[in-house]
């Protein structure tokens, strides 16, 4: 397989988890915005969305006030926001044209109709009252992709790449929503009264990691407390969006690569070294040595495999 | 549907009935509402625009990726009509090869006095670079579109040889594909010659003219310019179909003589280039050097024959529209026969004669820039405006070498579905031709329909569409 298009399939992989990402960041602050019962007022909850995806210095040079328009128009529609929905959907859909030889047609439509689709919608049709159907939509669009990539691609190294992208985006966008909320993870908010701003905010982590009801049932008494969040969403391997199922994945998906190819290159010992330190981690280790940093070094090793990978793959 | 106006109809005769080969589709025809016609345009647009079956026009912004229009009538054509064409093909692919390696050699043609030799020698086209190279099997163009008109029951003309990177055949088989989802009762009733071993005759031909032929496995990639490329799909297409590697140039590199691609192991050696890209962008070291899609040093390691690359650099003096008037000279010196399709007579601007003519009869004719192509930088007489034609004339005065002219051709109509129903709209076809250990030709090829009334323009850059195209069988 030509280098160029393992960087390809890795960086499809990578612009659709991205939009799905983008998608539930907005799912969320829309809730929030249109509940307002916290106290908050409503730009607070754009403001979580801008700052879990890193746009809001982007945004406060294009806008002064927090408006749900303009919030909606940056992050879905704009072609100048680099990781707009927009401009991730294109870029997954450039970098699967650009293989179209190594991804089937299944795949293919499942992208090329969500890019035409989406083009077909003018942004002033989306309005505050259409945009949770509209989100609803590019969510499913983003269940196809995923369900067309495991149902019909071939399992090979390009398989191999593509996975290596969703959870390297998806562990990278886990450990910045938490990083960007770390305070309210902290164990001494462990006691919260109902109604009360940092219960919201909990929920809202949750929710923006598809993980509100999984929660319930992976912890019985279903209680939402501060130390057993930050465990499911760090440590649960069975939580789909956790770092701990990431690496999982990552490090299992190393090791079917290195098999293909009969060698191991260093990134595949960096995917499990890191699974492993997960594995044998306690929250309150993660605690002890500050979750802020725990979660910043986590990003720096993430980024770390991904160009170690894109070094011994040739990625061009 | 009958038709008076001079064209000939390729399903009618002129009174009424249909022609022996359309003799089943008019009578499936006759009873179909237009609604039935408007829903199957309907559902094969769906199709090709799911599958991304787009191109992209230059300048055009915003919409960067078109569809080519589809039309569901297909166009027929007899077995008999079939076998003359492919003989009349067959014929002129060999004798431009030919061609082709004698300009490059001993210029026998020049020295015959049969071609100027200032036409050639003087022409851009031509790479002296090539001089004294022989490629494998002493094949130049590997992959020929020849365009075809018709206008009357027997005869045809060329229009053009395209002997650099004819596109299209994506569409050809694309077309195919679509016509059998929405008619596949038509196909039980008809005889038609399939297109679908195309990309197997094309890996084929490109393996039969690799360095050396005998080596049991071939590495042949397919070699584009990009994604934004106009005929990107095809490019993505055939490599696909082939089951081979569809590269950039920067995927590619050249160690020791030989080119390699860039995978996620090891460099792998590449043996045969269907390139997608210009002459003039194949090596920056030995053409253009601002180039970047091309690849250092491939052309040192082409002439070291180490590599083959198809078409040929240096092929396009063989389709040069100034080249083009000598084909029948081509024909007959180098196989001693009769050309047994025609050429469309041709005016030479460079010519002071012909360049008189051209100039009093530019209301009449249809005048072509020599290296233009796509419908650009072309003036059609008989449908210019007076301003149009007296802007041209400036143009044409000031650099008369770099065009020629034609007569206007009476292009047969076949019928086409449009707005009102059916309505014969002019057609061209374009069979693709696969040179190497043999000459393979497709059955069919592309129509293109020019789809306004009247219009003689069937270019897609120009807003023509396509139709599948039926080489019946016996």
């Amino acid at each position: 397989m030509l280098g160029r298009t393992a960087a390809s399939l890795f960086w499809m992989s990578r612009y659709q988890e991205r939009a799905q990402n983008i998608t539930r960041l907005m799912e969320v602050a829309y809730r929030g915005a249109i509940m307002a019962y916290d106290g908050q007022a409503e730009g607070h909850h754009w403001q979580f969305a801008l700052a879990c995806s890193g746009a809001e210095t982007g945004y406060h040079e294009k806008h002064d006030e927090l408006h749900s328009r303009h919030v909606t128009n940056y992050m879905v529609f704009s072609k100048d926001n680099p990781i707009s929905i927009r401009n991730c959907l294109e870029l997954t859909r450039n970098n699967a044209r650009a293989v179209r030889t190594g991804i089937t047609a299944e795949l293919w439509e499942a992208i090329n109709t969500t890019w035409i689709e989406f083009c077909d919608t003018s942004p002033q049709s989306v309005t505050q009252e259409k945009l949770p159907d509209f989100l609803a939509w590019l969510a499913q669009r983003s269940h196809l992709f995923r369900g067309a990539l495991l149902n019909t691609v071939l399992r090979d190294d390009g398989y191999y790449f593509s996975q290596m992208g969703t959870f390297v985006e998806r562990a990278d966008n886990t450990a910045r929503i938490l990083d960007n909320q770390y305070w309210v993870l902290l164990p001494d908010n462990e006691i919260i009264e109902d109604g009360s701003s940092e219960r919201y905010q909990w929920s809202a982590i949750l929710r923006a990691l598809s993980g509100r009801r999984s929660y319930r049932f992976a912890y019985p008494n279903a209680q939402l407390k501060a130390f057993n969040i930050a465990e499911f969403l760090i440590l649960r391997r069975e939580m789909p969006r956790s770092l701990a199922y990431c690496y999982d994945w990552l490090a299992d998906t190393a090791e079917d690569l290195g098999h293909f190819y009969g060698s191991r290159e260093p990134s595949l010992d960096l995917a499990a070294d890191v699974f492993k330190d997960l594995k044998e981690k306690q929250m309150r280790d993660i605690y002890q040595e500050g979750l802020h940093d725990f979660l910043i070094d986590f990003i720096g090793k993430n980024n770390q495999f991904a160009h170690q990978l894109c070094e011994d793959y040739n990625f061009a | 549907m009958s038709d008076s106006s001079g064209f000939f109809n390729e399903m009618l005769e002129q009174d009424g009935s249909p022609r022996a080969p359309y003799s089943r589709i008019a009578n499936w025809l006759k009873d179909k509402p237009n609604s039935f016609l408007s829903k199957k345009s309907r559902d094969a647009e769906t199709i090709f625009r799911r599958l991304g079956i787009t191109f992209a026009v230059y300048g055009a912004e915003a919409a960067t990726e078109r569809l080519i229009p589809f039309d569901p009538i297909p166009r027929i054509i007899s077995a008999s009509e079939w076998r003359r064409l492919s003989a009349g093909i067959d014929q002129r692919v060999r004798a431009l090869n030919a061609f082709l390696h004698d300009i490059y050699h001993r210029q026998e043609i020049i020295r015959a006095g049969r071609i100027p030799a200032d036409l050639i020698l003087q022409n851009e086209a031509f790479l002296p670079e090539m001089a004294g190279f022989t490629p494998a099997r002493k094949v130049y163009s590997h992959i020929i579109g020849t365009d075809l008109v018709r206008v009357s029951e027997n005869e045809f003309y060329v229009l053009e040889d395209n002997t650099r990177t004819p596109s299209g055949v994506s569409y050809m088989m694309e077309n195919r594909e679509t016509m059998m989802r929405l008619f596949p009762e038509l196909f039980q009733t008809h005889n038609v010659a399939p297109v679908e071993r195309y990309p197997e005759n094309l890996r084929q031909t490109l393996e039969s003219v690799a360095p050396d032929p005998a080596k049991s496995e071939q590495t042949i990639v397919v070699l584009t310019p990009g994604i934004y490329n106009s005929a990107y799909f095809e490019h993505a297409f055939l490599a696909d179909s082939m089951g081979v590697e569809l590269v950039e140039g920067r995927d590619l590199f050249v160690d020791a003589g030989k080119v390699f691609m860039r995978t996620t192991r090891a460099p792998k050696q590449v043996d045969v280039i269907y390139r997608r890209i210009d002459d003039a962008f194949l090596d920056p070291l030995t053409f253009n050097p601002d180039s970047m899609l091309g690849v250092p040093g491939l052309f040192d390691a082409y002439r070291a024959g180490n590599v083959t690359i198809c078409n040929a650099p240096g092929t396009g003096i063989a389709d040069d529209k100034a080249i083009y008037a000598y084909v029948p000279d081509i024909i007959e010196f180098y196989t001693g026969q009769k050309p047994i399709l025609n050429n469309v007579p041709t005016w030479n601007c460079s010519r002071e004669d012909d360049l008189a003519y051209v100039l009093d009869n530019l209301a009449e004719i249809v005048v072509k820039e020599v290296h233009g192509s796509g419908g650009y930088g072309m003036l059609i007489g008989p449908t210019a405006s007076k301003r149009e034609i007296a802007e041209f004339r400036k143009i044409l005065e000031n650099n008369p070498s770099n065009y020629i002219a034609q007569p206007t051709l009476a292009l047969s109509a076949c019928p086409t579905h449009v707005a009102s129903g059916i309505a014969p709209r002019h057609v061209d076809l374009r069979p693709f031709v696969l040179i190497g250990d043999q000459v393979r030709i497709t059955p069919g090829g592309l129509t293109r329909v020019a789809l306004k009334k009247g219009s003689l323009v069937v270019n897609s850059s120009q807003g023509g569409g396509t139709k599948d195209t039926w080489v019946l069988e016996d």
